[in-house]
C-alpha cells in the first residue's frame, strides 16, 4: 500500500490560492521520488473547477468537502473539515503552503492531531518515511534542519520558493466528494466577510517583482513614483517600516521582520537605506536592485545592482526608458 | 473582564545570530533578550480592553531565561500580575508542548480573552496561540488588525494577502496580534514603580498539574537536527556612468540580459 501525502488546497470564492498549487507540485515530485500517492483535499467550493486543477497539478485523488456551513472560510471548522480526511487517510504526510490561511489553519488541525508541524519551510526531504524540513529561524538570520518523529508529518511551505509543477489538463483524479454535516453553530468563529485593501494590488508575498520604497520618498505624495515604476514592471509595491509607521502606506506593504517575508524574482529598493530589519525581509530576493544617495547605505551591500543618486531623478527615468523599451 | 496575554523573550532584533557549539542552537552569549515585538501589541491590546471594561490582566511566559526584566515591563505598562513557567524539564520542548503548558496554565484561571503576539521572532513558528486555542476550544482571532469587543461579542478584522476578513465570534476567545493593531504605550514613571509591587508567581509542571513526558522533549514530534547560517549573498557592483542616463540604461540592460526579467 502506497503511502498518502494529503495537501491543502486553498481557496478564497473559489480562487485557488496559488502557493497551495505549489505545495501541490512539490507533493507530487516527492511522491515520485518515493513511490507515494498524492492526494488533495479541497473544502467550501461548489464547483468542479478547483478539484479539476487539483489534478491538472498531480493529484491522484481530490476530497471535496462539499459542507454548506463550510462555504465561508472558518479555522476551526476547515480544521475539523481536515482531521476526518486524516484520520480516514492517514496519510505519513500532509503539506499546508504557509500563505495566511495555512498559517491559520495548519497549527489548529496540528493540535487537534496532536501531530508535529514545521512552518514556513524553505527545502523538504524525505529519509525513510522521516520528513525532514529546513526553515528559517530568527527572521531568516538562522537556518534550522528539523527532523519529524512521529506521524502524521504536518509542513507548511513558503510560498514562491518551490516551483509550480507542469499543469496536465489531460490528468485525471479521483474524485471523492464528503459532507460532513457541520452545523453553524458548531462553529467557532466565522468570517463573514473579505474586504480588499485600497485598490485591487498584487500582494507583496505573491510577486514576481517588487518595487520598494523608504524613507528617501520623504513622503507619501512620492509613492506615486513608486507606484508608476511598479505598474510598468507589472510588479508588487512594497515598502519598508520607516515609510508604513510615517503614515505613508499601508502594514500590507512592508517588507521585513515584523512585516512580510518575500521571495521575488527581482526586488528594487529606492530609498531604503537596509537596516538588518528590513534587510531580512527581502534578502532571499533572487536579483536585488538598490536606489540611494547615500553610497554607504547597507542596502548596497546587499544589492546586485546598485545606483547612487538621487532617486526622484533616478526612478522616473528608470520608468519612462523601461517603457519605451517595452514598446 | 480577566484578560491574560502570553509573550516570549526573544533575541533583540539587531542581533548578529552565532551559531552555538552544539550546531543546534543558536549561541546565547552576549545576546540581549526582548519582549517578541509582536507580544508589545498584544500587550498593549490586552491593556486597552482591561481599560475599556474593567477587569484585570494576567501576563504569563514560559521559559529558563531570566524573565524578570520583561514581565517587570509588561507589569509597567499596566498587566496586573505576572506567571513564570519555569521547569527544567521543558528544555527542549516543540510548539505543542509550550502551547500545553500555556493551556494549563490559562485552565488555572477564568479568563475572557487570551492575546499572543502572531508570531514569536525567535524560532518564528507562528503556532502557539492558534495552538492553545484548539486546546482550550477557544474561537481564534489569528493576525488580527482590530479588534472590537460588545458584551460577550468579538467583531475583528484579520490580514490577509492584499485584504482584510472580518471575523465574528463570541467569547472567550484567543487573539494574536498583528503589527499596528495598536501603538503600544512605553511604560510610564508610575507605571515602573507600581509594578514592583506587583506579583510575579513562578510555576513548574507540577504546579500546572502537567506530566513531563507530555510537554517535554520525550513528547516533540520533531526536533531540530542541525542549525546553520545562511550561506552569505555573492556581492554586486555599483553602476556608474557619467549621466543618470547611462546608468539606467546599463541597469536596463543587465535586467535584460542576466535577471531576465524584461
Amino acid at each position: 500500500m502506497a503511502e498518502h501525502i494529503l495537501v491543502y488546497v486553498g481557496h478564497r470564492n473559489e480562487q485557488v490560492i496559488r502557493p497551495s498549487l505549489e505545495a501541490l507540485s512539490e507533493a507530487r515530485r516527492i511522491a515520485d521520488a518515493n513511490g507515494f500517492s498524492v492526494s488533495a483535499v479541497v473544502v467550501g467550493v461548489e464547483g468542479n473547477d478547483l478539484p479539476s486543477e487539483c489534478a491538472y497539478y498531480g493529484a491522484d485523488t481530490v476530497y471535496v468537502i462539499r459542507d454548506a456551513a463550510l462555504r465561508q472560510y472558518s479555522s476551526d471548522g476547515y480544521a475539523q473539515a481536515l482531521k476526518s480526511i486524516v484520520d480516514e487517510l492517514n496519510p505519513l504526510i500532509m503539506l499546508f503552503s504557509a500563505d495566511s490561511m495555512g498559517k491559520d489553519l495548519s497549527p489548529v488541525l496540528a493540535a487537534k492531531l496532536e501531530a508535529g508541524l514545521a512552518t514556513d519551510c524553505t527545502g523538504i526531504w524525505i529519509d525513510d518515511g522521516h520528513v525532514n524540513v529546513k526553515r528559517p529561524m530568527y527572521a531568516g538570520k538562522a537556518y534550522a534542519t528539523v527532523r519529524f518523529k512521529a506521524t502524521p508529518q504536518l509542513v507548511s511551505l513558503r510560498p514562491k520558493v518551490f516551483d509550480l509543477g507542469e499543469r496536465n489538463a489531460k490528468r485525471r483524479a479521483e474524485v471523492i466528494e464528503r459532507d460532513l454535516g457541520t452545523q453553524e453553530q458548531d462553529l467557532r468563529a466565522h468570517v463573514i466577510d473579505v474586504v480588499q485593501s485600497g485598490k485591487q494590488q498584487l500582494d507583496v508575498s505573491e510577486a514576481d517583482i517588487i518595487v520598494s520604497g523608504g524613507r528617501g520618498l520623504g513622503g507619501q505624495e512620492h509613492f506615486d513614483i513608486i507606484e508608476d515604476l511598479a505598474d510598468t514592471l507589472h510588479a508588487a509595491v512594497g515598502a519598508s517600516r520607516a515609510a508604513v509607521d510615517a503614515g505613508w502606506i499601508d502594514h500590507q506593504h512592508q517588507v521585513g521582520q515584523t512585516g512580510k517575508i518575500v521571495n521575488p524574482t527581482l526586488y528594487i529598493a529606492c530609498g531604503i537605506s537596509g537596516a538588518i530589519q528590513h534587510q531580512v525581509g527581502m534578502k532571499n530576493a533572487k536579483f536585488i536592485v538598490a536606489i540611494n544617495k547615500d553610497p554607504d547605505a547597507p542596502i548596497f551591500q546587499l544589492a546586485d545592482y546598485g545606483i547612487v543618486g538621487d532617486l526622484f531623478e533616478i526612478v522616473p527615468a528608470l520608468t519612462k526608458k523601461l517603457k519605451e523599451v517595452v514598446q | 473582564m480577566n484578560i491574560v496575554v502570553c509573550v516570549k523573550q526573544v533575541p533583540n532584533t539587531e542581533t548578529k545570530i552565532r551559531i552555538a557549539e552544539d550546531g543546534l542552537s543558536i549561541d546565547s552569549a552576549n545576546v540581549d533578550y526582548v519582549i517578541s515585538p509582536y507580544d508589545e501589541y498584544a500587550l498593549e491590546e490586552a491593556i486597552r480592553v482591561k481599560e475599556q471594561q474593567g477587569g484585570e490582566v494576567t501576563v504569563i511566559t514560559v521559559g529558563d531565561e531570566d524573565p524578570k526584566g520583561i514581565l517587570q515591563k509588561c507589569l509597567a505598562m499596566g498587566c496586573d500580575q505576572a506567571i513564570h513557567i519555569s521547569d527544567e524539564r521543558l528544555n527542549g520542548s516543540d510548539s505543542l508542548g509550550i502551547a500545553r503548558c500555556l493551556a494549563g496554565a490559562l485552565q488555572q484561571i477564568s479568563f475572557d480573552i487570551v492575546f499572543f503576539g502572531q508570531q514569536g521572532v525567535g524560532t518564528d513558528c507562528s503556532q502557539v496561540g492558534p495552538m492553545v486555542s484548539e486546546l482550550l476550544g477557544l474561537a481564534l482571532v489569528n493576525v488580527a488588525k482590530e479588534l472590537k469587543l460588545d458584551g460577550t461579542h468579538v467583531t475583528a478584522k484579520r490580514e490577509i494577502e492584499g485584504a482584510w476578513e472580518k471575523v465574528v465570534c463570541e467569547l472567550p476567545v484567543a487573539v494574536t496580534a498583528q503589527k499596528d493593531l495598536n501603538e503600544p504605550r512605553y511604560p510610564s514613571l508610575r507605571g515602573i514603580m507600581q509594578a514592583k509591587q506587583k506579583e510575579i508567581a513562578t510555576k513548574t509542571l507540577d504546579d500546572l498539574g502537567l506530566a513531563a513526558d507530555a510537554v517535554g522533549p520525550s513528547a516533540v514530534k520533531l526536533e531540530i537536527s542541525k542549525m546553520e547560517l545562511p550561506s552569505p549573498r555573492k556581492s554586486g557592483e555599483i553602476i556608474d556612468g557619467a549621466s543618470t542616463e547611462e546608468k539606467i540604461e546599463k541597469l536596463i540592460q543587465k535586467l535584460h540580459d542576466e535577471v531576465g526579467v524584461i
